[in-house]
């Protein structure tokens, strides 16, 4: 009888770690990523998102002007018609490729605009995670004046 | 405390379409002070917004986003929903508003 009890505890210590253990990552989840803003280059950003080499997709549209005056300043949105569940936008050349990442819960709208910095002309990514997988759009965007430095 | 955010929440056909403009310098960590010390990056981290206390939104940022930053997306919602936006920046300070959706 003890020894039952005793093991029962046991097995009732574990499923307690487990959960614990899953509520961890999922606070994770929505903890700061620190190394994917810190990331330099694009590729280091794709692989610690998970993103591998993420393929181009007509579905993506990334909202953004062609010359931005003001570098400090570049809207930039991000709609696509699949059932996305993160979005990223990437500026290749800033010190830090990624300048935001957005957790799209379900009954929410693939549709994201906000307002970026970038130092210079450089590609910037838009990129999608849906159904599991990454895709993206990418855009040039000429700077006339930079937003990082100064 | 930081400085209060604007929140304006507009329904139509069922989408609640969400703006939102924060007040934050966003110190990107790239600029220098009149003495050519680099002034240390200080920006908002994290965001999160709910309606009627379940997520819609939850988005990380970089010091790479425009100083005072603007955020519009839209979500399935109706006239009336209790919208609450909640930010955390790098030092930890932390702002939360609330809005009506209309």
């Amino acid at each position: 009888m003890n020894q039952q009890r005793r093991s029962l505890l046991k097995y009732s210590a574990v499923f307690g770690l487990m959960a614990s253990a899953g509520l961890i990552s999922v606070a994770q989840a929505q903890e700061w990523n620190k190394a994917a803003f810190e990331g330099k280059s694009l590729d280091e950003v794709f692989k610690i998102l998970g993103a591998g080499s993420p393929e181009k997709s007509g579905a993506i549209t990334l909202n953004a002007p062609d010359i931005a005056e003001n570098g400090a300043v570049v809207p930039v949105g991000i709609t696509t018609t699949l059932k996305a569940e993160q979005m990223a936008i990437l500026v290749e050349k800033n010190p830090s490729s990624l300048a935001a990442q957005f957790f799209i819960p379900a009954g929410t709208e693939s549709f994201v605009t906000t307002r970026i910095k970038m130092g210079q002309t450089s590609n910037v990514y838009g990129l999608v995670k849906a159904d599991g997988k990454w895709l993206m759009a990418v855009k040039e965007i000429k700077v006339t004046l930079g937003g990082c430095g100064g | 405390m930081a400085d209060p955010m604007r929140v304006r929440a507009a329904e139509s056909g069922g989408v609640v379409d969400v703006k939102i403009l924060m007040k934050h310098d966003m110190e990107s960590g790239q600029r220098k002070d009149a003495a050519g010390k680099t002034i240390p990056a200080w920006f908002i981290s994290t965001i999160n917004v709910k309606a009627n206390g379940k997520d819609v939104l939850n988005g990380q940022f970089g010091p790479a986003v425009s100083k005072d930053p603007f955020l519009n997306f839209k979500y399935k919602g109706a006239k009336g929903d209790k919208i609450v936006v909640s930010w955390v920046d790098s030092k930890g300070d932390k702002r939360t508003d609330e809005a009506t959706a209309s």
